[in-house]
């Protein structure tokens, strides 16, 4: 069995036995506390950069299929472990994890004490390691990860965007006969083009779902090439990094609120407080899980949310006067949603379109869709 | 919404008795309840006739009534406390069933109560199988098809247009209470016409059958503003087609994808909402077919369920307790959590570690009932394990049931693997390890168990490696392979067994490798914030989170899983030694490993370790804390058979030294003591083998007692007769007894038998309780009613008594608790047995006194004296406590979940639960004990008599007094003509093997409200059998003792004669009141 190693900048060392790919792979080490989901989470281009370490012991029980890529490979840098399965079992698995990743050139660090390593995080906030799917030597590998850049000031969502533009019109699909995924509307009733940042494709089912057809443009797009494309709606999406480099986005973004509803999510919902004049922070540890309460204050009821951010907005630094805080994290009181007063825009930082986690928030599509409607009317 | 300031007064309502499929998960959650409530300003007004509760304990409530769970009663106690609202959500089945009641009958709007929790609408919606299925339906959930059936034809008919098998199961009954799987016509009849008869309302579901399929479980919370939260998931191990509540579970759901998980959970929301549970817990119960995913809504509990405080203890999430207060109107995200306690209620917990629940079956107590599971609940308890992995926590499931010990010696037969595969049994797990053992695949044992492949590779997984250490040797081992070993959580003894040396020689070893528990927490979060509660659970990762303080602190080990005769009882001993002994200012650790109890609630104690009751987990637990004292003398005989082992390991055990503990359980050495006090005890004699066990039963002359040494609730116990009796036990017994000797004594035939709980430090004796049983002896003292005070034992022998007593704590040194049990034989008192320990009477003699035995017996280990106690106990330090009313505790039995097994009583332990009635004079208290065990007395129609010659001339008073009370008498020919004769008016009916019609013919036709049926001794025979199996079937009480028989007319008396009236537990032990006894 080879030893697999993940070294950490603050010298300390964890050994496991390997799986996945063979390989050297470097990045930000953070923590998802989701039970369910991995694939999903393996496949979230927002996990550009970073080594993510999940909380359930057991990950790999359901094997990996086709369906539940939220993009078209894995994006995570590694993956560890407390007990990885080799062995798949469901009826939509396709091939186990292990061989997945290990496609995709993930190494796989299994056998960690993944809940000292994640107080650690917790207390100390997160780190950057290597993480080596065949041994090699600790000491060196703590020096590597010691080199590799910080996460702040990474523009990382124009790297992981698409390189030029796509339609998109695939809609939700059942996992099961009994799935009740909720009536699709009536196709191509909207035009929306989505900036890409490092989009999950559930977003873009869930957009074509409420009947629109999606346009994904990449993260350069100017502003007047958005509006060559006469959108009725303008989404703004995840993605991995640090937002505050992403100086062209938010420009973009300024010049079109006003001409066009937008609807941001994640990265798209920072970007936007940035082009509207505020500012983000980066969080200790971030929010990485499916179990996260968010406080709806214009419904006045908590949604359980899907939440992955390193970085938040500040909430002080946003205009009262123009803009309204819609949404709030309970457990730490941050900002997770707010709305322009006058113009039709909204976003939030959490995940309404889930993949994984709860579906709690799937009404703010409908909200989108919605928005659009009236927006025409005017 | 803040809590509601227009409640004051709140009921609630308790379960009852423990009963298999409703036991001590409800003492957790009305517990908790009471506590939450309480703790919020509402004065709490509680109803329950089950004694063995921590929830009845008088400090818990304001008013505590322990009274019968009836309508009659309830409203008796509604209209003198006149309370605001009633909780029907934390009492189980049985406090539904009453809500529902009182609400039917009108008496909640008459006393203007209001109905919290789920409303009536709702409950039925959820409880009538046929409005849940449309209302399942109305949002589009499939439901298996289904058709209701009041007749055996239509069943039939159904079966022949969808096909076998299929799921019968009758209307509210609880834990699927005669319900079943048809696979053919004829199984399909015979259960249909069972299920009908039993259902209150006749009716049975008849269903398509989704064995083989996953089940899985998700339990919920909603709060008034419709914020819903899943606190856990649960996976079956054992598809569908087992019990949930026999089923080994894991939690969290292992085989899902978020896809397939979002899914359940959506579903389990919409059905929440649309059955109307507005606020508190409910489970929902799914089949998902494991070939395309198709998913099916089994069924939901609108309240806390056996599931939800497995969730509770799985999560560290309080359902119950988060359940009351919803229900007084807070909302989720207004409720902080205890645990991280920056953090809202309103949020799912997330777990970093896996949970193994294994059930714990006792077939064997019932012979003549098939060891098969299937969708009727047959458990009588459970454990729980937690681990980082889901080897780790199964490993420590299995070794936390305590099986060993009994199937140590279990022989395992290749030739029965496919039928010990295919049909789920209690055996099933042993019979998989079995099967890998000899090489079976993955694939073959999926094919024959239909367990999902996931579950099976880890286990194949953990038994190669076990097979792989068999080739190590202790000297041998690496550290890395130590490390793997124990993190798949492999024991020390196993570990010793492989290497053939002994456990301490493992345990040496492991730590000199450095391989050493460490300890985690049970967070809620998954260390996403800091945990502020020692809930912990032992593992090998990197990093103990232990953290012990230095303060002045004593472990309990607990009892671990339920089991008939170690059962609730002895948690409620443990969770009181734990109250205490932070009274005392003490810290307060309790180890234990099972999931339904109040010990294991983490805000029992002020440390927690979820741990399997072992040598080895125990030690590890004293290393990280290094406690003052351990406390082993309440947890039952679990901790008892560590006392000496952890004594000789140098564990500070407090209390009566063990080697005293054992020298009670050792037949000579005790014998030898007797003589010494001069205190008789039948004629006895101990053998180890057939001839010597013959040779001593001569000696000795029959009927004598055979049974092996060291077990609890007279597991294996026989009368016998005659020499063949003796041969045949001889033969079977051994595998029960251990290499210890088979213990012989001379049986005593019509005897009082008396249970005495005395307290004792060291210098004094103060007798808590003289129990006389209403059964004679040869009943086992835990199924036999007993009355607080005698009522028939002369003076002169209570003397006798007490002096004995005496005599006995103080020889034996004991310092705490000690249960002596007597028989009294032709004015002759011979002493039973003695286990200088908590007894199974413990919580009843303490609420029937008012004084807390088990506080007072920790105050005596930490070292205090009786006198220093003199304030609870109005002044006395020795002789006998008074009791100021009649208290009568009386079992109650799972024949009607073992169809065909004989309900007759013997000296060995059947009952799974007890209730206590209260009364001015002894009938009414017997007369409400009854009706609480659900086996109400009859006030007039026909009593059958059937004694026999000894019995005839008790007969014939008793015969009088049925007369009297206007009760018609039919009797076999013997005891007619002894009524005739005597003239009693008594119509005469055939036995069984007479002709008919017979008294099983009357029984079915329903012209008989009483039966009583005295055992000719020697051998039942088959229709003495009949009789009682029918009386049971048809729920007609069946007296099968002349003693209880005569507490029977005292009742039906007492029926006549008193007013339903009540009493709370406060008003009749007023400090006052208890001063001037
Ligand atoms: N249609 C069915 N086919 C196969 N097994 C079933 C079916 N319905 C129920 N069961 C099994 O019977 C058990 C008990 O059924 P349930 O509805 O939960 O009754 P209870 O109220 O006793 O919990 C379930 O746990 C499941 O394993
Ligand atoms: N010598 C005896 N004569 C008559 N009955 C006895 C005798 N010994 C025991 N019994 C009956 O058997 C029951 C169980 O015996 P006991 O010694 O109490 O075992 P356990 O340890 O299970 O309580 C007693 O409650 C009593 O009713
Ligand atoms: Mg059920
Ligand atoms: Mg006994």
């Amino acid at each position: 069995m080879e030893k697999s190693i993940l070294a950490l900048e603050d010298g300390s060392v964890f050994e496991g036995r390997s799986f996945g790919a063979r390989t050297v792979r470097s990045g930000e080490v953070v923590f998802n506390t989701s039970i369910t989901g991995y694939q999903e989470i393996f496949t979230d281009p927002s996990y550009c950069g970073q080594i993510v370490v999940l909380t359930n012991p057991q990950i790999g029980n359901y094997g990996a299929n086709g369906d539940d890529c939220e993009s078209a490979q894995p994006f995570i840098e590694g993956l560890v472990v407390r007990d990885f399965a080799p062995v798949a079992s469901n009826w939509r698995s396709e091939e186990d994890a292990n061989r997945f990743l290990e496609r995709n050139g993930v190494p796989i660090a299994s056998g960690i004490d993944t809940r000292a390593l994640v107080r650690k995080l917790r207390s100390g906030g997160v780190l950057r390691g290597v993480l080596s799917g065949d041994g090699g030597d600790p000491a060196k590998l703590v020096e590597m990860a010691r080199s590799i850049p910080s996460m702040a000031g990474l523009d990382l969502a124009t790297q992981v965007s698409t390189a030029k533009p796509y339609e998109w019109t695939e809609s939700v699909k059942a996992c099961s006969p009994s799935e009740q995924i909720g009536k699709t509307a009536e196709p191509g009733r909207h035009h929306v083009v989505a900036y890409d940042f490092g989009i999950k494709r559930n977003i873009l089912r869930r957009l074509v779902q409420v009947g629109c057809r999606v346009t994904v443009i990449p993260a350069l797009t100017p502003a007047e090439d958005v509006l060559a494309l006469k959108p009725d709606g303008l989404f703004l999406s995840n993605g991995p990094g640090d937002p505050e480099p992403l100086e062209f986005q938010a420009g973009q973004v300024r010049q079109l609120v006003g001409k066009v509803p937008i609807f941001g999510i994640c990265l798209g919902h920072q970007v936007l407080a940035l082009a509207l004049g505020g500012k983000t922070f980066k969080l200790k540890f971030g929010h990485r899980g499916a179990n996260h309460p968010v406080l709806n204050y214009r419904t006045n009821r908590v949604e359980i949310t899907s939440q992955n951010h390193g970085f938040a907005v500040d909430p002080d630094s946003l205009d009262a006067g123009k803009i309204e805080l819609t949404h709030i994290n309970l457990n730490d009181d941050t900002l997770e949603g707010f709305r322009h007063r006058s113009e039709p825009v909204f976003c939030v930082q959490y995940h309404p379109e889930a993949a994984p986690g709860p579906h709690d928030s799937r009404y703010l599509f409908d909200d989108f869709a919605a928005m659009i409607a009236e927006n025409k009317k005017a | 919404m803040p809590k509601r300031t227009d409640l004051k007064k709140i009921m609630i309502v308790g379960s009852g008795p423990i009963v298999i499929g409703q036991a001590c998960e409800f003492d957790y959650s009305g517990t908790q309840a009471c506590k939450a409530l309480r703790a919020e300003g509402y004065e709490v007004v509680l109803i329950n006739s089950n004694p063995a509760t921590i929830m009845t304990d008088p400090n818990l409530a304001d008013r505590t009534y322990v009274e019968p769970i009836t309508l009659d009663y309830a409203e008796e106690i509604i209209k003198r406390e006149r309370p605001c609202a009633l909780l029907s959500t934390v009492g189980g089945q049985t406090g539904l069933n009453l809500s529902i009641a009182l609400a039917e009958a009108g008496v909640l709007e008459k006393y203007g109560v209001e109905l919290l929790g789920a409303k009536v609408e709702s409950i039925k919606k959820a409880e009538d199988r046929l409005l849940f299925k449309d209302a399942m339906r109305k949002i589009g959930l499939e439901t298996p098809r289904s058709l209701l059936v009041n007749n055996v034809e239509a069943g039939v008919e159904f079966a022949a247009k969808w096909g076998y098998p299929v799921v019968l199961r009758p209307s509210f009954t609880l834990g699927g209470s005669g319900g079943g799987i048809a696979y053919n016509l004829e199984e399909l009849e015979e259960v249909l016409q069972r299920g009908i008869d039993l259902s209150p309302v006749g009716e049975v579901l008849i269903e398509e059958s989704v064995l083989g399929w996953k089940e899985f479980e998700l339990e919920v919370m909603r709060d008034l503003a419709d914020n819903c939260i899943i606190i856990c998931s649960i996976e079956n191990f054992d598809p569908m087609g087992v019990h949930t509540g026999d089923s080994i579970t894991v939690a969290p759901a292992q085989t899902l994808t978020d896809r397939e998980y979002q899914m359940m959970r959506d579903a389990s929301l919409a059905c929440l909402r649309e059955i109307g549970v507005d606020t508190g817990g409910s489970n929902v119960q799914f089949g998902l077919n494991p070939k395309d995913g198709r998913m099916v809504i089994i069924e939901m509990n609108p309240r806390v369920s056996r599931s939800s405080a497995l969730a509770s203890k799985a999560t560290g999430f309080p359902i119950a307790k988060i359940a009351a207060k919803l229900a007084v109107g807070y909302r989720l995200d207004e409720i902080k959590n205890d645990i991280t306690r920056k953090t809202p209620a309103c949020f799912e917990p997330t777990l970093d570690y896996v949970v193994v629940k294994i059930p714990r079956w006792q077939f064997e107590k019932f012979p003549g009932a098939e060891p098969v599971l299937g969708t009727q609940m047959k458990s009588v308890g459970e454990v729980m394990s937690i681990g980082r992995t889901f080897q780790q926590a199964l490993s420590k499931a299995v070794r936390s049931l305590e099986a060993g010990k009994s199937s140590a010696k279990e022989v395992y037969d290749e030739a029965l693997i496919p039928n010990r595969l295919i049909t789920p049994n209690p055996d099933r797990l042993a019979y998989i390890r079995f099967a890998f053992q000899k090489g079976a695949t993955v694939e073959e044992v999926q094919e024959l168990t239909n367990i999902d492949p996931w579950f099976l590779r880890q286990f194949r997984d953990l038994i190669v490696l076990e097979q792989e250490l068999q080739s190590e040797t202790l000297a041998g081992i690496t550290s890395g392979r130590m490390r793997e070993a124990k993190r798949a959580g492999i024991s020390d003894r196993w570990l010793a067994r492989f290497w053939n040396t002994g456990i301490d020689a493992v345990r040496d070893r492991r730590k000199q490798l450095g391989v050493t528990a460490v300890f985690n927490r049970v967070d809620t979060c998954a260390a996403e914030f800091e945990s502020f509660t020692p809930y912990l659970y032992s593992s090998y990762e990197g990093e103990c989170e232990a953290d012990p303080s230095d303060r002045k602190k004593v472990m309990i080990l607990g009892s671990g899983p339920n089991r008939i005769g170690q059962g609730i009882e002895f948690d409620y001993a443990c969770c009181h030694a734990s109250f205490a002994l932070q009274e005392f200012g003490r810290e307060s650790i309790m180890v234990n490993c099972n999931p339904e109890t109040v010990s294991t609630d983490y805000d029992t104690s002020d440390r927690l370790y979820f741990e399997p009751l072992t040598y080895e987990e125990v030690l590890n637990v004293v290393d990280r804390e290094k406690p003052d004292g351990v406390i082993v003398q309440f947890g039952g005989q679990t901790p008892l058979t560590l006392a000496l082992p952890l004594k000789a390991a140098g564990v500070p055990i407090i209390g009566t030294d063990p080697e005293n503990i054992d020298l009670a359980e050792d037949r000579k050495r005790f014998g030898k003591l007797l003589d010494d006090l001069g205190i008789p005890s039948p004629p006895n004699g101990s053998a180890t083998s057939l001839e010597q066990a013959v040779h001593i039963a001569r000696g000795l002359g029959f009927p004598v007692l055979v049974r092996p040494s060291y077990v609890l609730g007279g597991r294996a116990m026989t009368i016998a007769y005659d020499e063949d009796t003796v041969e045949r036990y001889m033969r079977e017994a051994v595998v029960f007894s251990q290499e210890r000797p088979v213990l012989i004594d001379r049986f005593l035939e019509d005897a009082i038998e008396v249970d005495v709980d005395a307290l004792c430090d060291g210098e004094r004796v103060l007798i808590a309780g003289i129990m006389e049983h209403i059964e004679e002896a040869g009943v086992h003292s835990g199924d036999s009613s007993c009355v607080l005070p005698p009522y028939s034992i002369g003076e002169s022998e209570l003397a006798v008594i007490r002096d004995y007593t005496e005599k006995l704590a103080l020889a034996l040194g004991v310092i705490g608790l000690m249960n002596v049990q007597y028989a009294i034989k032709d004015n002759q008192v011979y002493v039973l047995e003695v286990n200088p320990r908590a007894s199974r009477t413990v919580p009843y003699v303490s609420k029937a006194t008012g004084v807390p035995l088990p506080k007072i017996a920790v105050g005596l280990m930490l070292g205090k004296k009786l006198t220093d106690f003199a304030g609870l106990t109005g002044g006395r330090v020795t002789g006998v406590l008074p009791v100021p009313q009649f208290f009568v505790k009386s079992p109650v039995f799972p024949f009607n979940k073992f169809p065909g097994v004989d309900p007759a009583l013997g000296p060995e332990m059947r009952s799974t639960g007890e209730v206590m009635g209260v009364g001015i004079n002894f009938g009414e208290a017997f007369a409400k004990a009854q009706l609480s065990a659900g086996t109400p007395l009859p006030p007039n129609g026909t009593v059958f008599i059937s004694v026999n010659d000894r019995n005839k001339a008790d007969a014939v008073e008793l015969g009088r007094r049925f007369a009297e009370l206007g009760m018609e008498i039919v009797a076999t020919r013997g005891t007619a003509s002894a009524l005739n004769a005597a003239g009693i008016p008594c119509r005469r009916v055939f036995k069984v093997n007479e002709g008919r019609p017979n008294a099983v013919d009357l029984l079915k036709a329903g012209s008989l409200q009483l039966v009583i049926y005295t055992s000719t001794g020697a051998h039942s025979f088959s229709d003495e059998r009949a009789i009682r199996r029918t009386a049971v079937f048809y729920r007609v009480p069946c007296i099968t003792t002349m003693s209880a028989a005569r507490a029977t007319v005292e009742a039906m008396a007492s029926r006549k004669r008193d007013p339903i009236r009540v009493w709370s537990l406060q008003e009749i032990h007023e400090p006052a009141r208890l001063a001037e006894r």
